[in-house]
């Protein structure tokens, strides 16, 4: 059953309430809190998403056919990504080796699989060793083994280097150096030849529930609302997808994932999950400086070292000189004048990474969150009706910075707990939605559990007075030397929201310019994520309260979502009526990093799904 | 009348991308990068659906030329309402000089073959920029043209068919079989949807080679380099109207 919400949280409740009541009206509490809301001061109204704004009581809706198309299938995935296409191959394989027939639907927000993919990355070959045994001969696109392993701690001028001694987390022995985006469209394609029905370009919008509560499947996104709310001529409903049992895969920090931990209570027993930024650009450079297979790591500069974050530059070799370089910054930073990307930007200028970029040029960029939490963060995976796999609930492994094994591994063992209970003759479930608990147990058993277990205390131990140093010296001893064995788990500081400081407690931080030849401006690179949605479509970054922004975003914290937003999605520009300031939302550019929805330090902002399709075109990102 | 319309439908570089130049300046990038449909090609496709759906035609047929891939462009056509599709295979060194010439030939054959009333195709592709396809196949096959279509009326034989142009806007009446290019206003493309992308797959592609329609694809042009436009120079601001007078008599201007 629903919960009763807590003061703070019970505009998310609500909406989850009447999703499962279905097209039932909101109740009155929701419309008047909202109406007090915006009555109080005379904010320019921003939000006019149906998920803020519901079309029940809405003049403009009357008469329009609402009935959904709806579909069956045995097991429908949200998510296109390395966990959702694992478990779809895997249910796939069991069905052929057991002679079952399956139907496994997956829908995915992207115009095509691989194009919202993004990661560093080292690949880690265990779990596609043990889902597509000859991927090889089959032609995945591992194509850089890792021959160079090299980790640095920069200063502002100069570089310590920092051996990697056999066992310590960040070695890649033994690891391929993937452009992530291939290898999902890869995954794709095997997936589609065995029969998955990949839908990619509709985006999940609501999770539907069955009369006793459990789930039921997904409806996909409406298309043709105008950006004022209104339905076009071209408006169409979604449509549902009915499935006996629902695994969402929708990456780090996904929106149904945050509606079902409030439906189902799923976070009671788990710490708040916090999550890191990791932008990511790929350069074509010269020849000479061209090192294939080799992998390089840094901490220390730009960040001081109570800021967690470090940078990661691979060199593929794939025939074109192209090199993969990113940074990534833990989002319990507490300046909120720091701005990811700039620090991104300005990491470039180091000598030792300039020398390998000089005479280059960029060709992609892109940004995303990503999970820091590990085995603390890990909520309960299974519920009526669904689970959750990859890193929606999160089982990346911080110190190597790899969540991909993990991710497949979790999509396969869902896969083999759900294979039995799907092909079963008779319904083996108390509720209507089928209930998997058997998918948590193995994966506790499994080496994925083992891994994040082992590396629980480092990302942690970061939280002291030394900052970085005391949290190298920690995973030096209790994890090089004790392999994690400790007997105690060490907290997070809780949530990254609640991390920022006022404005006023904090120096803002000098960045350069951008030169135009290692450095970049924002715009130019959010041109270059080929992002893109729908122009005329409501803001699919909800506000649940239009005049937080300027009363408390930018007042106490000088308005931090301008620059942790790696796509200048948010703007503070001054009201056309002279004085104050008003937020300015440009959705189109939004590249579905999540790091708003993450670190709004008022928690307003909630991402929805845009109209599916939209978002960036990454290529082999 | 057969009551058949043909839609051309290409499969091009989603417009909001980034193009980028091989490095060895044969072409642009095109692998792994997000195509979608031609936007005048939906455009051209809506019109089709929406004369079928007002029982002015009996069936719409959608045709594309290319590479496997280009089985995607149809069957979101056939989503939107198209009945069957053709897929033209052309690939290699045949699809990367496939251009105008080429296309109108196939679809002025097909045209033939399948007995069309109309062939609507969009005004042109928003990679090559040609504007010549529609033009090309009317001449092809001695049919009349309504290129830059804004607004078509079927009126039984003839087609009145209001046409952007440099000084406004034109009205012609035109007799069927005939050739219409889409232009930007002519509709809204509707939403190809997720249950009629199913039903789609239902739906029949036809596979044909242009040498079983007795044609050559041999292209006349070679294309030697191709390059990205100049970098733009950043500007440069003056502080009053004597520096910028100064600085246009610098450099030539004035």
């Amino acid at each position: 059953m629903p919960i009763v919400p807590r003061a703070r949280t019970s505009h998310r409740c609500i909406r989850a309430l009447k999703t499962a009541q279905g097209e039932h009206a909101a109740p009155p509490l929701y419309t008047t809190l909202n109406r007090r809301a915006c009555s109080s001061v005379s904010t320019p109204r921003i939000t006019t998403h149906y998920t803020i704004h519901s079309r029940d009581k809405d003049p403009r809706w009357e008469g329009i056919e609402m009935e959904r198309f709806a579909d069956e299938a045995d097991v429908v995935i949200v998510g296109g990504g390395p966990a959702g296409l694992s478990a779809a191959i895997r249910l796939k394989q069991l069905a052929n080796e057991h002679e079952k027939e399956l139907r496994v639907c997956l829908v995915e927000k992207a115009s095509q699989i691989g194009a919202h993919t993004l990661s560093g990355a080292c690949l880690e070959p265990t779990a596609l060793d043990e889902l597509i045994p000859d991927w090889k001969e089959r032609g995945a696109p591992l194509n850089t083994p890792v021959t160079e392993d090299v980790f640095s701690i920069l200063t502002e001028k100069y570089r310590i280097p920092v051996p990697i001694l056999p066992g310590l987390p960040m070695g890649n022995h033994g690891n391929y150096i993937v452009r992530l985006g291939n290898f999902v469209r890869w995954l794709g394609e095997q997936a589609e030849e065995l029969g998955v029905e990949l839908y990619p370009g509709y985006a999940a919008a609501e999770v539907l529930f069955h009369e006793d509560g459990s789930v039921k499947g997904i409806a996909t996104n409406d298309v043709g609302i105008a950006k004022d709310g209104s339905p076009k001529d071209v408006f169409e409903r979604g449509m549902e997808l009915h499935a006996k049992v629902t695994m969402f895969g929708e990456g780090c920090h996904g929106h149904l994932a945050k509606q079902l931990y409030k439906q189902f209570n799923l976070r009671e027993n788990c710490e708040p999950q916090t999550y890191a930024i990791g932008l990511k650009e790929v350069w074509a450079i010269d020849e000479k400086k061209w090192r294939p297979g080799r992998a390089e790591h840094s901490v220390g500069w730009p960040l001081n070292r109570l800021t967690y974050g470090g940078s990661f530059l691979y060199h593929l070799n794939e025939g074109e000189p192209l090199v993969a370089l990113g940074f990534v910054v833990g989002l319990d930073y507490t300046n909120p004048y720091l701005s990811p990307f700039r620090e991104f930007q300005r990491w470039k200028h180091h000598p030792f990474v300039a020398a390998t970029l000089e005479g280059g040029s960029r060709i992609a960029y892109g940004a995303r969150a990503l999970n820091e939490g590990g085995s603390q963060s890990i909520p309960k995976l299974t519920f009526p009706g669904g689970l959750l796999i990859g890193c929606s609930p999160g089982f990346m492994n911080v110190p190597k910075i790899k969540g991909t094994h993990t991710a497949m591994k979790s999509g396969m063992l869902a896969a083999e707990a759900v294979f039995p209970k799907v092909t079963a003759e008779g319904l083996d479930s108390e509720t209507a939605g089928l209930h998997a608990p058997e998918y948590a147990e193995t994966l506790k058993k499994s080496w994925v559990w083992k891994e994040l277990h082992a590396v629980r205390n480092i990302r942690p131990s970061f939280h002291n007075y030394f900052g970085l140093y005391g949290g190298m010296a920690y995973t030096g001893v209790f994890y090089w030397i004790f392999r994690g064995k400790e007997p105690w788990t060490l907290k997070h500081c809780g949530l990254d929201a609640d991390q920022l400081k006022p404005a006023k407690e904090c120096t803002p931080i000098e960045y350069p310019k951008p030169d135009g030849k290692l450095s970049f401006d924002l715009l130019s690179s959010v041109a270059l994520s080929g992002t893109n949605h729908e122009g005329d479509q409501p803001a699919h970054l909800t506000l649940k309260s239009d005049s937080v922004p300027v009363q408390r975003n930018l007042a106490i914290y000088d308005g931090p979502e301008q620059r942790f937003c790696p796509a200048g999605v948010y703007e503070y520009v001054p009201l056309e009526t002279g004085d104050g300031m008003r937020l300015q939302i440009n959705a189109q550019n939004c590249v579905h990093c999540k790091t708003c929805d993450i670190k709004d330090p008022s928690q307003n902002i909630n991402w929805v799904v845009p109209e599916g399709g939209g978002g960036p075109a990454y290529n082999g990102l | 009348m057969s009551g058949r319309v043909l839609v051309g439908v290409k499969r091009v570089i989603d417009y909001a991308v980034k193009i980028r130049v091989k490095p060895d300046n044969s072409g642009v990038v095109t692998d792994g990068v997000k195509h979608s449909m031609n936007p005048f090609c939906e455009i051209a496709v809506e019109e089709a659906v929406k004369m079928k759906e007002k029982k002015l035609i009996k069936e719409v047929v959608a045709v594309s030329c290319g590479p496997q891939q280009a089985q995607e462009t149809i069957r979101t056509a056939l989503a939107m309402g198209a009945d069957r599709g053709i897929h033209v295979e052309v690939t290699g060194k045949d699809y990367d000089m496939l251009g105008p010439l080429q296309v109108s030939k196939i679809m002025a054959a097909l045209a033939k073959k399948e007995d069309a009333q109309l062939i609507i195709l969009g005004k042109q592709a928003i990679d090559g920029d040609c504007n010549q396809t529609g033009q090309m196949t009317a001449a092809l096959l001695d049919w009349p043209q309504g290129t830059f279509a804004s607004e078509v009326s079927l009126e039984g034989d003839t087609v009145k068919v209001v046409r952007e142009i440099d000084g406004g806007l034109e009205t012609i009446k035109i007799n069927t079989p005939a050739v219409l290019t889409a232009d930007l206003r002519l509709n809204t493309p509707r939403y190809a949807t997720l249950p009629n992308i199913m039903k789609a797959k239902k739906k029949k592609i036809a596979k044909v080679k242009p040498a079983d329609l007795g044609l050559d694809m041999t292209s006349r042009l070679e294309v030697l380099r191709v390059d990205e436009p100049p970098q733009r120079l950043a500007g440069v601001k003056v502080e009053t109207v004597d520096d910028l007078v100064a600085k246009l008599k610098e450099t030539g201007r004035l």
